[in-house]
């Protein structure tokens, strides 16, 4: 059993998402930069899906009640075990009675802790994913509270040595500034040649309004080209009539701000949206805190095919070398 | 013609027409049907909505461009003149102008085209009824198909089966509202709504549903197989209600033996784009026999 003493701003349990369920407007909800998770539960001998939690901008304090081998991912968020610092990217050995907290961010915006065995917690629609919005999946619906107590599961296959680390090359070096890849099209013949050639040279900065749901930003303002709306898409030139957005799309309501969603995000609506983030740069997109620049590149289908096959390579190497510091198989 | 867009590399979108009717949405049912009873590996969400369709699928299993040319043979084969929905016919109750959400609308008037009229005012006004009950009348007298689900888990956007000319049409908030009282009742478009659970929104609030459309504990009967009642294809009559009927099916709610009036129904596309009008009053008869 974990115990949080403090729970952080905002920290949930979540394993890779309710895929499936997009059709009745559930949106997937799942760790938000999977790259980060699946290194973490890996280090710890997970199943890929187990449930780990995502820890965002300010950690938690937990005191564990059992002792367990932990993993800590993504964003510097530097944890310290009995107040004395750990690192993060490799596999550690925690003691009952040790409490586990986090300094302040340095970098990035979330953490992924991994625990052998994963955050045993209730599957709902096949997922321990936490979506806040409904209150379903994860610790009663909602991000962990003080008082908590999780259980641990039992989704691991193998023992892997305390110490095993991640190959310095495959962790993620995080900045203030990013390139955020992405796909044009679904509605972007609504905006302006203009318009989207502004939308693809300048610095967008990020809103106070940015979490699991979306990310807002602030620019300058994007045109519409004029026409007569067609039936049963409303009045603004930004409307259309309600269609699926994508995760990862990017919508201006009313021209703007632009709004990226992400995992937690509203499946449809009556927005134009304009272009995807690429799979593999959703994983980045999670890193990003507000007030920090986001460029958007443009790049071809085939280009978003090979960073995924790039990103694959990479946890592929990852399994690889983490095979070659294993203690044991797990039974059952 | 069809538009097939990229969505980053994990989905395709599908414009099937930039404008609403009952057609182009019979048409991204069927062809999604088609698409769903394929059960392909390589597809993870079949999303139908009310113009267009969304697939995501698994890019390292099938390559987009494999799965576009997919879709088009699929629509070449799809045709509307056998095509029958199997779904409900529901009785939707509405308490219109309730408390609850003239509260949300009030609160939300610098938000709004026009501050100084209710949102029913509003609207019955832009769309030429004399009064707030005509523009009531209006949105009850016929029945609405369900034509797509999302924003939301379980949210229903519904088109009313009427002739084009006498569709009511609606713009959204100016600005969009950061808080939306749990089962209200709105329109925006051509479409009309309930939302599931309280939130954001940018639709004109008319009322609140009495009953139900989410359930994450599944207590009701009707929620027994799923969290979210309203499917694609479904017909929600909405209906006007009194205050007293309210409480009582709150009350019903509450004790956890509520149940929607249904009548299952096997229709035919053609039938309802041929003679909305003879389809509706048809319904209706067969919802309340």
């Amino acid at each position: 059993m974990i115990k949080v003493k403090n729970p952080g701003l905002q920290t949930t349990v979540q394993d890779y998402g309710r895929i499936g369920f997009y059709e009745v407007g559930m949106p997937p909800s799942g760790a938000m930069d999977k790259y980060s998770y699946t290194a973490s539960n890996l280090l710890v001998g997970n199943d890929e899906n187990a449930a780990v939690l995502e820890v965002t901008y300010l950690g938690p304090v937990l005191e564990f009640q059992q002792d367990a081998v932990i993993a800590i991912t993504g964003g510097e968020i530097p944890p310290k075990i009995n107040g004395e610092p750990v690192s993060m990217w490799e596999t550690l050995s925690i003691k009952a009675g040790d409490e586990l907290s986090f300094d302040f961010v340095k970098g990035g915006a979330r953490v992924y802790l991994a625990v052998a065995g994963g955050i045993d917690v209730p599957q709902i629609m096949d997922s321990r994913s936490t979506y806040t919005l409904c209150g379903i999946g994860g610790l009663e619906g909602r991000a962990l509270q003080a008082g908590d107590v999780l259980q641990v599961g039992t989704d691991h296959h193998h023992v892997v040595k305390s110490g095993t680390r991640i190959l310095e090359e495959l962790i993620p070096v995080f900045s203030k500034r990013h390139e955020i890849r992405v796909v044009i099209g679904l509605c972007s013949y609504r905006l302006t040649e203009e318009s989207k050639e502004r939308f693809f040279s300048i610095d967008w900065t990020v809103t106070p309004e940015a979490n699991r749901v979306g990310y807002r930003f602030k620019g300058e303002r994007l045109n519409f080209v004029e026409r007569e709306q067609p039936f049963g898409a409303g009045s603004n030139p930004s409307n259309v009539v309600d269609l699926g957005y994508p995760i990862g799309s990017i919508q201006v309501p009313d021209g703007i701000e632009p709004i990226a969603l992400l995992n937690d995000a509203v499946t449809g609506g009556g927005y134009a949206t304009v272009c995807t983030i690429i799979s593999t740069d959703l994983n980045k997109m999670a890193q990003i805190k507000t007030n920090e620049k986001v460029r958007f590149i443009p790049v071809a289908i085939e280009e978003a095919l090979q960073a995924r096959k790039e990103h694959k390579q990479k946890i592929l190497q990852m399994k690889k070398h983490i095979e070659g510091n294993l203690e044991g198989q797990m039974n059952g | 013609m069809p538009r097939y867009e990229y969505g980053g590399d994990e989905f395709i979108f599908v414009e099937l027409a930039e404008e609403m009717s009952l057609e182009v949405n019979f048409q991204a049912m069927a062809i999604t049907k088609k698409l769903r009873e394929e059960n392909a590996a390589d597809i993870l969400d079949i999303c139908p909505s009310n113009a267009s369709y969304m697939v995501r699928f698994n890019p390292d299993s099938i390559h987009p461009d494999a799965l576009i040319s997919k879709l088009k043979e699929l629509e070449k084969s799809v045709s509307m003149d056998d095509f029958e929905i199997t779904s409900r016919l529901v009785d939707v109750p509405i308490l219109f102008e309730d408390p609850w959400t003239h509260e949300a609308l009030i609160r939300f008037r610098d938000r709004h085209q026009d501050p100084e009229s209710t949102d029913l005012e509003y609207v019955a006004r832009i769309n030429g009824f004399e009064s707030t009950d005509a523009l009531i009348k209006g949105i009850t007298d016929y029945p609405y198909l369900v034509s797509m689900i999302g924003f939301v888990p379980g949210l229903p956007w519904c088109y009313q089966m009427v002739p084009r000319e006498k569709q009511i049409e609606a713009p959204k908030y100016v600005r969009p509202r950061t808080f939306t009282p749990e089962r209200a009742f709105g329109f925006g478009g051509a479409f009309a709504v309930i939302y599931p659970v309280q939130g954001a929104g940018g639709y004109q609030l008319f009322g609140i549903a009495a009953a139900p459309i989410f359930e994450k504990d599944s207590k009701l009967v009707d929620f027994k197989e799923d969290m979210t009642f309203p499917r694609q294809g479904d017909i929600f009559r909405y209906r006007s209600i009194t205050r007293e009927e309210y409480d009582s099916i709150r009350q019903q709610v509450e004790e956890g033996t509520f149940r929607y009036v249904t009548k299952d129904i096997t229709f035919k596309a053609q039938d309802v784009l041929e003679n909305p009008k003879a389809f509706s009053d048809d319904v209706l008869r067969r919802l309340y026999s």
